[in-house]
């Protein structure tokens, strides 16, 4: 993804915040993105984003670990090698329970945080453009996006009125890199030179 | 202090003192960025002189068989197991707090959870070793997993518990694990935007996985939460459970009972509250984390304490009743011949006194509140829990069916007390290096609950609290 360049507004307040952001979008400029330093409820529905349905692929995680034992633990002793423990029979289904309820929640918790991590692009090495660094200490930091319409004089004098406490242009990568925190790497530093 | 008309004197804030976001973030990072302490070198030291010491014991065991620890064929199951159901137990806590009570919308929970779940990981590698160990020829442990293999392939028994443990202890870690460092992520970010250092800016820089705070991730992490919370909530009871049912599907009297499940977890909730007490005394004074580690916070975990331990005493008294009652010869006997008397009887009077007797003053507001005494009784709790352990495996084992083989007496080697303290070493080295390179407080959380609680809601509510009725109902209204 490219570099852009963007107008950064800084809130100090959720009470400010959620106007801000409600406002913003009925004057038609482009979020870019909130970043805060917590979750706060809500602000996803402020901002239009749809409901995330990572739970649903925690769900259908969760039953292929469930298949999965059951299956296997029954091929195991009816079909491949089938053992005669004290006569006990070759399909106990209920001793398989417990392995059946651990592998489930395996399955469901490591591919929901594999899928979380791939969604996210979250991973160790993975670097990307900060517009604020407060903004994970105590600032709610919302980017907008300058296009070619854009008056950016405009978009400054908005975000004051709407009170944000610190406002700035910025030119930013929006996706992420491979490369570490204490050195600077930038993915397209030849084009954000030139532009 | 702003104190409000219509002020509950029942809850108490969850954070102290009138904070702002970047002050708790300051508070929490401060431990973090300064230097290590003289007493956190004294301490690290320590630790990792046990943890050698518990290496050079292992190094026995492994060259000259588990005969080493004093086992015999009669007592098969000795301080190791012991340890082993001691460490899985206080691995509990973390879990219960981090899952249940946010399932259970505690607020109170995001001051200590953090602490508390990197204890249940460490308490669960040191748990771990026991059984591991105790296999002897630790060469072949990979052997407890079903893969397809040049022996048939002969696959593992899924009918045998100690298999189902297997996957329950590796399931229940890996978790854990995943809960924890999830929730860690922001916080490491956090630590990242601060740092001064190199090594800290790579260090951070890597462990926070590029976390930037977007909304979108943040509704992400927040589901992820959720449904790990949701995942570990049967997880955590049914780990305990299993564990119980090493004992449980046996044959041996003592340990056939149908009870062991639930008085285990509620054991294991007991003894896991303990400890976090015990770290969470240490820590908040060591950190000065008193405002967010507060006296209703330990009030709180008491209250679990009195609660879980009440449940373990009424385990204690059906046990002895079933073993009078269901009259079977063995079972009465291993009761009331060799538990609650006998060579072994002053262990079980120990148990019931540390688990029993002495958690009932709980009950009082006072002494629930009072540091000093909480700080001794989750110890005294914690030796009583590793007693129970203790009682029901070896006084269940030394005198079996065949008088001949009655093992009149287990004393311990130092190797085996040497496997138990290096147990300890792996613990505390690993707590010590968490509590100075990691947030040991939630930092995100919170601030999450800052302003629904403390001074934060206080100052959001006097302006409402002002206003007539007239004008609450109007302004309510649009």
């Amino acid at each position: 993804m490219p570099v852009k360049k963007f107008v950064v507004g800084c809130f100090d307040d959720e009470k400010t915040l959620f106007p801000a952001v409600k406002n913003t979008r009925k004057a038609g400029y482009k979020i870019h993105d909130v970043y805060t330093p917590f979750p706060i409820h809500g602000l996803d529905a402020a901002m239009g984003l749809r409901d995330t349905s990572l739970h649903t692929a925690g769900f259908i995680y969760g039953i292929t670990g469930t298949t999965t034992a059951l299956s296997f633990m029954s091929w195991v002793f009816t079909k491949d090698w089938p053992l005669n423990i004290g006569g006990k029979p070759s399909f106990p289904l209920p001793a398989f329970i417990p392995i059946i309820f651990e592998l489930t929640v395996l399955c469901a918790a490591v591919g929901m945080v594999l899928t979380f991590c791939y969604l996210c692009q979250l991973a160790p090495f993975v670097k990307k453009d900060h517009f604020h660094l407060r903004a994970t200490d105590d600032l709610f930091v919302m980017p907008l996006e300058v296009t070619d319409k854009t008056n950016v004089e405009e978009v400054k004098a908005f975000l004051k009125n709407a009170g944000a406490v610190e406002i700035f242009e910025k030119e930013a990568e929006t996706g992420w890199w491979l490369g570490r925190y204490d050195k600077d790497k930038k993915l397209f530093e030849k084009e954000a030179a030139t532009a | 202090m702003a104190l409000l008309k219509y002020e509950s004197g029942v809850r108490e804030p969850l954070v102290d003192g009138d904070k702002t976001y970047s002050k708790v973030t300051e508070d929490i990072c401060r431990p973090v960025e300064t230097a290590p302490s003289r007493l956190w070198w004294i301490g690290f030291i320590i630790s990792v002189i046990l943890l050698l010491f518990g290496a050079v014991s292992l190094y026995k065991e492994v060259v000259y068989g588990t005969g080493m620890w004093n086992l015999n064929k009669t007592i098969g199951w000795g301080w190791d197991i012991t340890n082993f159901v001691w460490w899985v137990g206080i691995g509990h806590a973390g879990t219960l707090i981090s899952a249940i009570l946010l399932l259970f919308r505690q607020g109170w929970r995001t001051g200590v959870n953090r602490a508390a779940e990197a204890m249940t990981i460490f308490a669960v590698m040191c748990a771990g070793q026991f059984p591991v160990w105790h296999m002897g020829r630790v060469w072949m442990a990979f052997f407890v997993l079903p893969y397809p293999n040049t022996r048939g392939p002969l696959w593992v028994n899924f009918n045998s518990p100690l298999l189902w443990d297997v996957f329950a202890i590796s399931t229940y870690f890996t978790v854990s694990l995943l809960f924890w460092y999830s929730g860690l992520i922001p916080d490491m970010a956090t630590l990242r935007d601060r740092a001064k250092k190199k090594w800290a800016k790579m260090f951070y820089g890597v462990s926070a996985f590029g976390w930037t705070g977007s909304t979108k991730h943040w509704q992400r992490h927040e589901s992820l939460s959720l449904v790990l919370a949701g995942l570990s909530t049967p997880l955590v009871l049914s780990v305990h459970t299993i564990v119980s049912f090493d004992f449980a599907t046996s044959v041996i009297p003592g340990w056939h009972t149908t009870i062991f499940p639930p008085y285990f977890v509620a054991g294991a909730i007991f003894s896991g509250f303990a400890m976090v007490q015990t770290l969470m005394l240490v820590l908040r004074k060591v950190y000065r984390l008193e405002d967010y580690i507060t006296i209703s916070h330990i009030e709180n975990m008491n209250k679990v304490i009195v609660l879980t331990g009440s449940i373990v005493g009424c385990a204690y008294l059906t046990e002895l009743f079933m073993a009078w009652y269901g009259a079977s010869k063995y079972e009465y006997d291993i009761f009331f011949k060799y538990r609650i008397a006998g060579p072994y009887g002053w262990s079980y009077w120990l148990m019931m006194t540390c688990n029993v007797i002495t958690p009932q003053l709980f009950w009082s507001k006072k002494l629930r509140r009072n540091i000093a005494f909480t700080f001794l009784m989750s110890i005294v709790v914690n030796i009583g829990m590793w007693f129970e352990r203790f009682v029901i495996i070896v006084s269940s084992l030394y005198r079996d069916y065949l008088p001949s083989s009655w093992s009149v007496y287990y004393r311990p080697t130092i190797w085996e007390v040497g496997f138990y303290l290096g147990s300890f070493g792996l613990f505390f080295t690993c707590f010590f290096l968490f509590s100075k390179y990691f947030p040991v407080i939630a930092i995100a959380e919170i601030k999450h609950v800052l302003k629904r609680s403390g001074e934060g809601y206080k100052k959001k509510m006097e302006p409402l609290e002002k206003e007539s009725v007239e004008e609450f109902a109007h302004n309510a209204h649009h």
